[in-house]
């Protein structure tokens, strides 16, 4: 069934959507990344213009956070109180980032600058969880404890000590407050959610427990993208509604989905799932700067329409 | 003075021998929810007050989107790794074209009357505004000639167009589905041994309707609404989701 999309000016099929749709939800609730990573390249693959594709996805991305996080408030994972600390980082860091963006866009080059910073960012992050987890699957698969990480090092000296209860910490707000702010940043220039770089960093900067990360990624995500879509939609007027409906009913019922597996599997599991996969868009996006493409010219939209 | 010669200058012009009688299946296009494109009859007719004149007759039609600016990027290695250098800005474009021919175009047509009524792709962007700061704008305006063939918003149909007894001609072109707002212009060319003899333009009207057409206004024309009207559907449909779930679980 081909529907034509108003803002995208582009006739799509309504069942590939979905289907699309679907996929990236499962990932949204399995594993806490509101999944534009992967979204953007395959609806830029379908035809649809890049500035659409962008601003569609984060519309899209509100719904099925939404659906995740509600899923996760049911089962009590998702640390409300964490959520907020970092969301306020992170919101002051997108600022400060936005400008960056700007002053970087004003010096040239900046396009490079993002490629490189995604590959380096994804590749060492993904490596190290890589890493990490597998040898936390070889450790239980040997019978031996996990010794409990606790480290009472300068970070618990700082001050502004707050509880989150959920995540079972005692810990200052401030490199809470720092994470979100680094992400808010990156997310900025990246131009994406950022999913998959705060949960890593709850998970190995924070100390939080894998399970309630996942449910606590995707409530910060959701305000997030949905700022995000308020500004493409007053700006650029590339919100297309018709298109976001089409990939939210496949990315709300993937992300019920989602969260179910992601509950059933182990946290070792689900890390070295998430960092394969961080991983594999690693490599698509170098072998795109490494290898000579087949067509060197590109036809877009003037900048600024 | 000036106005005998205008005089003088019109009766030296040749009779008209031969003119375009032209219909179209539609010269209105609607796109709606589900718009896949439209396929448009043009036909028409040879008027002749004369005997058929010697030569090959040849009748091409064309088809032209409104243009639309667009930025045309290439990519350099630089340190070793690939990334966009330049870019030129192409203003004039059309969003889509399509010329269809009754014979192989370089038949029907001489260089030079391509050249002057802008027929085939090429000679159709010739006069195209690019910047005079890039030395191989050229480049450029062949990259968006070859990308856009490839799409298919660029078309060349030779020995589309079907001539009956030197008269009567008819043609099929095929609108893609992702199709631009505006009047798209269509040109038909009467030509005999390559020269253009007689030439008619008119405009097929592409216009969003119903729905379409109402949240493309509103997305223009109140964008804080359509933001709060997109995140109202992401909200709603995330909760209902999560309570059908939980309700298939009881």
């Amino acid at each position: 069934m081909q529907i034509y999309l108003p803002i995208a000016e582009v006739s799509v099929n309504a069942f590939l959507l979905l289907g699309l749709g679907g996929m990236v939800g499962i990932l949204s609730g399995m594993f806490g990344v509101g999944g534009g990573f992967l979204m953007t390249p395959l609806l830029f693959f379908i035809g649809i213009p890049p500035a659409v594709a962008v601003a569609t996805e984060a519309n899209q991305i509100v719904a099925s956070s939404f659906s995740g996080v509600l899923a996760h408030l049911r089962r009590k994972t998702v640390d409300l109180r964490m959520g907020t600390v970092l969301l306020i980082g992170g919101l002051i860091g997108a600022a400060l980032g936005v400008l960056l963006f700007n002053y970087l866009k004003s010096l040239g080059q900046v396009d490079l600058l993002v490629r490189l910073c995604y590959v380096v960012f994804l590749g060492v992050i993904g490596a190290l969880m890589f890493v990490e987890s597998l040898n936390a699957i070889r450790k239980t698969a040997k019978g031996a404890v996990i010794p409990k990480r606790k480290k009472h090092g300068w970070i618990h000296k700082l001050p502004f000590k707050m509880r989150f209860r959920v995540s079972g910490l005692y810990i200052s707000v401030i490199p809470p407050l720092l994470v979100g702010l680094c992400v808010g940043v990156l997310a900025a220039i990246m131009g994406v959610g950022g999913g998959f770089i705060m949960v890593p960093a709850m998970i190995y900067l924070l100390g939080m427990p894998t399970k309630v990360v996942v449910g606590t990624s995707l409530f910060q995500i959701i305000f997030v993208t949905a700022f995000t879509t308020m500004l493409h939609a007053t700006t650029n007027y590339t919100v297309d509604i018709v298109l976001a409906v089409l990939l939210l009913v496949g990315g709300v019922i993937g992300a019920q989905i989602g969260t179910r597996i992601g509950v059933r599997m182990k946290a070792e599991q689900l890390r070295i799932l998430l960092a394969l996969m961080v991983l594999a868009v690693c490599g698509k996006l170098a072998l795109d700067l490494l290898l000579m493409p087949s067509e060197l010219y590109t036809v877009g939209a003037v900048e600024g329409h | 003075m000036l106005r005998w010669l205008l005089i003088a200058l019109l009766f030296a012009l040749p009779v008209r021998a031969e003119e375009v009688v032209l219909g179209l299946s539609q010269d209105e296009v609607a796109i709606t929810t589900s718009f896949d494109g439209s396929e448009i009859l043009i036909f028409g007719a040879v008027k002749r007050e004369t005997a058929i004149p010697e030569g090959e007759l040849g009748v091409i039609v064309t088809i032209a989107g409104p243009p639309e600016p667009i930025t045309v990027r290439r990519k350099e290695r630089r340190f070793g790794i690939w990334v966009n250098t330049d870019a030129v800005e192409i203003d004039g474009a059309p969003s889509f074209y399509a010329v269809a021919t009754s014979s192989p175009l370089d038949d029907v047509l001489g260089v030079r009357d391509n050249l002057e009524h802008k027929v085939s792709v090429p000679s159709m962007l010739r006069g195209v505004e690019t910047p005079n700061t890039v030395l191989d704008a050229s480049a450029y305006v062949a990259a968006l000639i070859r990308i856009n063939t490839n799409a298919g918003t660029y078309q060349l149909l030779e020995d589309t167009v079907i001539v009956d007894q030197d008269t009567l001609f008819r043609t099929r072109i095929r609108l893609p589905a992702a199709l631009t707002e505006g009047a798209y212009e269509t040109r038909i060319f009467l030509t005999r041994d390559g020269q253009v003899i007689a030439s008619y333009e008119t405009a097929i009207d592409v216009r969003k309707v119903g729905l379409e057409r109402w949240l493309f206004t509103l997305s223009r024309e109140n964008p804080f609404w359509y933001g709060i009207m997109s995140l109202a559907i992401a909200i709603a449909a995330g909760w209902t989701a999560s309570a059908a779930f939980s309700l298939l679980r009881n």
